[in-house]
C-alpha cells in the first residue's frame, strides 16, 4: 500500500512535547502566534523578538527528537511565498531612499527589511504550528481541539458532536484511501486512463473512480450511523470517556510559562 | 427472552411486507441460526431485534420491554448487542480499545470501570495485546473480533450477528463462528447468528429457515439438514460433509443427520 | 496461446525503508481453456500475483508475456487479459447495467452501438437476459445478479484470459452456483485464473493449482498432486483444506484410514472410510 506523508504528518516518539496533554500544545501554539503578530518589523526589537522565537522553535523541535528534516519539509510548500513577500517589499517605483537601482525599478532599504520580516514570520508560523502536528496523534488533536472549544457548548455550539465526527473522519481516512485505489486500478483494468487529453477529458475520465466511491461513502455512512446507533450513540450528550483527558499539573506549569514567555516576547520587542 | 409476537414488518408503505407474521423467541444460553437466501428478511429481522426497526404488525419483546416503546429503546439496545457484515461499517475508534470503549462511552460509565470492560471484551475475543492498534491494520477477522468486542463490552444479554461471516477467509470464518458458540454455550448468552450458508447451522440448539419473510421451520439442526427439499426451499446448499454423512448412511453405517462438518462425520465413524 | 508468468517478483514501496517484498521468483502457465486456482493464506500474495499477471503492477524482476509476446504496461494487455476485483459490483458507475458493462468496449475503442452490443452479448453469458437485466440500475441488482453484472462488464471486452478474485465470496448458495456456472462458460474461450478461499468450489474443475506462501510458490502442480501435499500444506497454515479431503486426514490423524489417496469426491471417500472402519473392528476383534 501506497504510504502518504504529507507535512506535518505526525511522527510518533516518546519525547516531553509528545507527552504534553494537546490542549497545552494548541494554547502554546496560540501563544506563540499572537506573540509574532505582536512584534514590529519596523523596529531592530522586532528582530530580536524574532529571533527569540526562533530559538524557542529550534529548543522544542530538539526535545521533540523530531526529525528537522520533517519540520523544514513544510518550508518547501511556502518558500514562494517566503520569496514573493521579500520582492514585492523590497521593489519600488523610483524610490527615494533606494540601495539599488534597475531602470526605475529599485530595491527600497526599509521595504526590503519589512520584506525579510514578513517572511520569516510566516516561516516561523509554518514551523512553530506543524510542530503541534508533527508531535501530536490526530486522535489527541481532536480530543484537545473538543476541551479547547468547550466553552462553545455554553452557546450552544455542539462541540461533543463535531468531535466525533472529527475523529470518525481520521479513522476513515486510512479504508477510503484504500477504496479508491481499488475502484481506481479496477477501472484501469477495464481500460480506463486517467492521464490522456486536457482537463476536461481527465476531469470526466475520474467519473468511474468517483461516483462508485461516492455511492461506497453514503452507503458506510448510513451502515455506521445504524451500528452506531445500536450500540447506543445518542449524540454527545452523558457520554463519558474511557481515558478522560485532564491537565496534569505538569501540563498546566508548562502552558502557563511558555505562553507568559511568548506573549512577554511579543509584548517587549 | 427476546420474542417476536405474530411481527410483520414493510419498508414503506407501498412496499412488500419484508417479514410476515414471524414468531420467533431467543433464550439465554441459546444459540440460533437464522437461515436464509439473500434478500429473504433475514437481516430485517436482526434488525427488529434491538429496535433499528420497529414492526408494523405484532410485537417484540427484550425481557419484558416493547421495542417499540421510545421510553425503554436505550435499555433494549444495551440488552441487545449487534454484529453486523462488515465489520469497516462498525468500527468508530482510530484504536481498537477506543472503538471496544465506544459503547459503554455511550452507556456514560465511569473511566475505570470502561476499562475493565474493554480489557474483558478484547481479551474474550482473543484481541490482547493490540490495544493501541489502528483498525485499518488488523486483518478482516481480526476486526470483526473487535466488532464482537465492541457488543460484548455492553455486558449484552443477547447478541444477534447479522452475516457475521460473509466478509471473511475460513480461518477468520471459524473464529468468529468458535466465538458465537463460546458465548451462548459457556457464556450464557442468547445468540441469534443470521446466515446465508450452512457453516454455523451444526452447531446450533435451533435453526430457524426463512423464505421470501416467513418462517418455514424452527426446529434442531438435523431437522433441516436431514431434508434436501426443504434445504433446496430455503436456498442453502448441503454441506460437503453432510453430504458425506449421507453416503456413508447409505452404506449402512450410523452417522446422525445434524454431522455437518468434517469433525463430527469422523467422530461419529469411531465412537 | 497462453498467458507466461516468468520469475516475476515485485515490491511495493521498492527504494523506500517500507520496501517490502510481495512476490518474489513466481512463475505460472495459463493457456485457453484452462483453470488455475491459486490459493494460499490472506498477505501470501495472491491478489499481487493477479494484479501483476494483468500488467497493473511495475514488474521488479521477470517477465509476463500474452500470447509470447512480452507485454508491459496495461494499456499493451489491453482487452486480452481481464481482471476482475473482490467485490466488483463496489465499481458500478452507469445508470444503467448495459451502460456500464459498455465501459470496457469503448475503451477499446469500440464504436458506442457496438459496444452496447458486446455488452448484451457478455450479459447473457453471464446468465442475464440482456432485455430484462440491461436497462436496470446497477445498484438494484441482488447480489449474485451485481457480480455476474460486474464479470459482464470484463466478459466485454472479451479478454482470451479471465483473472478473478474471489469470485464467489459473500454470496448466497444460488449466487454462488451462477457465477460458478458464468465462469464455467468462460472458461469455453479464455483461460481462467481463479483466486479463492473457496477451495471446496473450484478445485474440482481445475487443471492446475498453485499455492503461495510469503509471496513464494509453496507448491505447484494438478489437483492429485495438490491432494498428495495437502497435509502439509495445510499444516504450514497456506492451504484451508476443503471438507472431504479434511475427514479423510482427520481419520488418519486418529490412526484409521488405510493410507491410500486424499480425494475430493463424496463416494470414494466414503468407500475409504468404511474400509478402514472395517479394518479398524476387524484388528480389534
Amino acid at each position: 500500500m501506497k504510504r502518504i506523508t504529507g507535512i506535518g504528518q505526525y511522527v510518533p516518539a516518546d519525547s516531553p512535547v509528545h507527552r504534553l496533554d494537546a490542549a497545552a500544545k494548541i494554547g502554546v501554539v496560540a501563544a506563540f502566534t499572537v506573540s509574532l503578530f505582536m512584534l514590529d518589523g519596523s523596529q531592530l526589537s522586532g528582530f530580536v523578538g524574532l529571533a527569540l522565537l526562533a530559538a524557542a522553535v529550534v529548543t522544542a523541535t530538539a526535545i521533540s527528537r523530531v526529525p528537522v528534516r520533517a519540520v523544514v519539509r513544510g518550508l518547501k510548500a511556502v518558500a514562494v511565498i517566503m520569496a514573493l513577500t521579500i520582492v514585492a517589499n523590497a521593489l519600488r517605483w523610483q524610490p527615494a531612499d533606494a540601495l539599488a537601482r534597475l531602470g526605475p525599478l529599485a530595491v527600497d532599504g526599509a521595504g526590503l527589511r519589512t520584506g525579510v520580516f514578513f517572511a520569516m514570520r510566516i516561516m516561523l508560523l509554518v514551523t512553530g504550528t506543524s510542530l503541534l502536528t508533527l508531535t501530536t496523534s490526530p486522535v489527541q488533536l481532536a480530543g484537545g481541539i473538543e476541551r479547547v472549544l468547550a466553552p462553545l457548548k455554553l452557546v450552544r455550539v455542539p462541540v461533543g458532536d463535531l468531535a466525533m465526527t472529527l475523529t470518525i473522519a481520521l479513522r476513515f481516512i486510512p479504508t477510503t484511501a484504500e477504496e479508491a485505489e481499488r475502484i481506481m486500478t479496477a477501472q484501469q483494468a477495464r481500460g480506463a486512463s486517467f492521464d490522456a487529453g486536457g482537463p476536461i477529458a481527465r476531469a470526466r475520465a475520474y467519473a468511474p473512480v468517483l461516483v462508485p466511491l461516492f455511492f461506497q461513502l453514503f452507503r458506510r455512512a448510513d451502515a455506521l450511523a445504524t451500528a452506531m446507533e445500536a450500540r447506543c450513540y445518542r449524540g454527545s450528550e452523558g457520554r463519558t470517556r474511557l481515558v478522560d483527558s485532564r491537565m496534569r499539573p505538569v501540563d498546566w506549569v508548562t502552558m502557563l510559562v511558555a505562553s507568559t514567555l511568548l506573549i512577554a516576547t511579543g509584548w517587549l520587542l | 427472552m427476546i420474542s417476536f409476537e405474530s411481527v410483520s414488518f414493510r419498508y414503506r408503505g407501498d412496499a412488500p411486507l419484508a417479514l410476515e407474521g414471524v414468531s420467533l423467541t431467543l433464550r439465554q444460553g441459546e444459540l440460533v441460526a437464522v437461515v436464509g437466501a439473500n434478500g429473504s428478511g433475514k437481516s430485517t429481522l436482526a434488525r427488529l431485534c434491538d429496535g433499528l426497526l420497529v414492526p408494523t404488525d405484532g410485537r417484540v419483546v427484550v425481557d419484558g420491554l416493547d421495542t417499540a416503546d421510545p421510553a425503554s429503546l436505550w435499555d433494549v439496545r444495551s440488552t441487545v448487542g449487534m454484529v453486523f457484515q462488515d465489520p469497516d461499517d462498525q468500527i468508530v475508534g482510530t484504536v481498537v480499545e477506543e472503538d471496544c470503549a465506544f459503547g459503554p462511552e455511550n452507556l456514560g460509565l465511569p473511566g475505570a470501570e470502561i476499562r475493565q470492560r474493554v480489557d474483558q471484551a478484547l481479551g474474550a475475543v482473543g484481541l490482547d495485546g493490540l490495544q493501541r492498534r489502528e483498525p485499518h491494520l488488523l486483518s478482516e477477522g481480526q476486526k470483526q473480533r473487535l466488532a464482537v468486542a465492541g457488543a460484548l463490552a455492553m455486558r449484552p444479554r443477547y447478541l444477534v450477528f447479522d452475516e457475521p461471516t460473509a466478509m471473511l477467509d475460513p480461518a477468520g470464518r471459524r473464529s468468529v463462528l468458535e466465538i458465537t458458540e463460546r458465548l451462548a454455550h459457556a457464556e450464557g448468552h442468547g445468540v441469534l447468528v443470521v446466515s446465508h450458508d450452512t457453516a454455523g447451522v451444526s452447531r446450533a440448539d435451533r435453526v430457524v429457515g426463512i423464505v421470501a419473510g416467513r418462517i418455514v421451520f424452527d426446529g434442531p439442526p438435523e431437522g433441516l439438514l436431514g431434508d434436501p427439499a426443504l434445504l433446496a426451499r430455503v436456498g442453502l446448499s448441503l454441506p460437503p460433509a453432510a453430504r458425506l454423512a449421507a453416503a456413508l448412511r447409505d452404506r449402512g453405517i450410523d452417522v446422525p443427520v445434524a454431522a455437518a462438518d468434517a469433525e463430527s462425520v469422523v467422530t461419529a465413524l469411531w465412537r | 496461446m497462453a498467458l507466461t508468468l516468468t520469475q516475476v517478483a515485485c515490491e511495493y514501496a521498492a527504494g523506500t525503508s517500507l520496501a517490502s517484498v510481495a512476490l518474489s521468483d513466481v512463475s505460472l502457465t495459463l493457456e485457453v481453456g484452462q483453470l488455475v486456482v491459486v490459493l494460499g493464506s490472506t498477505g501470501a500474495g495472491k491478489t499481487t500475483l493477479l494484479r501483476a499477471a494483468a500488467g497493473l503492477l511495475a514488474l521488479s524482476r521477470g517477465t509476463v508475456d500474452v500470447d509470447g509476446r512480452p507485454a508491459s504496461g496495461a494499456r499493451a494487455r489491453r482487452g486480452a487479459v481481464g481482471l476482475v476485483f473482490q467485490r466488483p459490483e463496489a465499481q458500478f458507475f452507469s445508470l444503467t447495467v448495459e451502460e456500464d458493462c459498455a465501459f470496457g468496449p469503448r475503451n477499446l475503442g469500440r464504436r458506442p452501438a457496438d459496444a452496447l452490443d458486446d455488452a448484451r452479448g457478455a450479459l447473457a453469458a453471464v446468465g442475464l437476459d440482456p432485455d430484462v437485466f440491461g436497462p436496470r440500475e446497477p445498484w438494484s441488482l441482488s447480489g449474485g445478479e451485481a457480480r455476474r453484472a460486474a464479470l459482464a462488464g470484463v466478459l466485454a471486452m472479451r479478454p482470451r484470459y479471465l483473472l478473478l478474485d474471489e469470485p464467489t465470496a459473500g454470496l448466497d448458495a444460488a449466487g454462488r452456483d451462477a457465477v460458478c456456472a458464468a465462469v464455467e462458460r468462460a472458461r469455453a474461450d479464455a483461460g481462467v485464473l481463479v483466486v479463492t478461499h473457496d477451495a471446496d468450489v473450484f478445485l474440482g474443475g481445475a487443471d492446475r493449482v498453485l499455492v503461495l506462501r510469503d509471496g513464494r510458490t509453496a507448491f505447484s502442480g494438478d489437483v492429485p498432486a495438490l491432494l498428495d501435499a495437502l497435509p502439509a500444506l495445510a499444516e504450514a497454515g497456506d492451504v484451508d483444506p476443503p471438507e472431504i479431503p479434511r475427514a479423510l486426514m482427520l481419520a488418519r490423524r486418529r490412526g484409521f484410514a488405510p493410507g491410500g489417496a486424499l480425494t475430493l469426491d463424496v463416494e470414494a471417500a466414503a468407500d475409504t472410510l468404511v474400509a478402514a472402519r472395517r479394518a479398524a473392528a476387524g484388528g480389534a476383534r
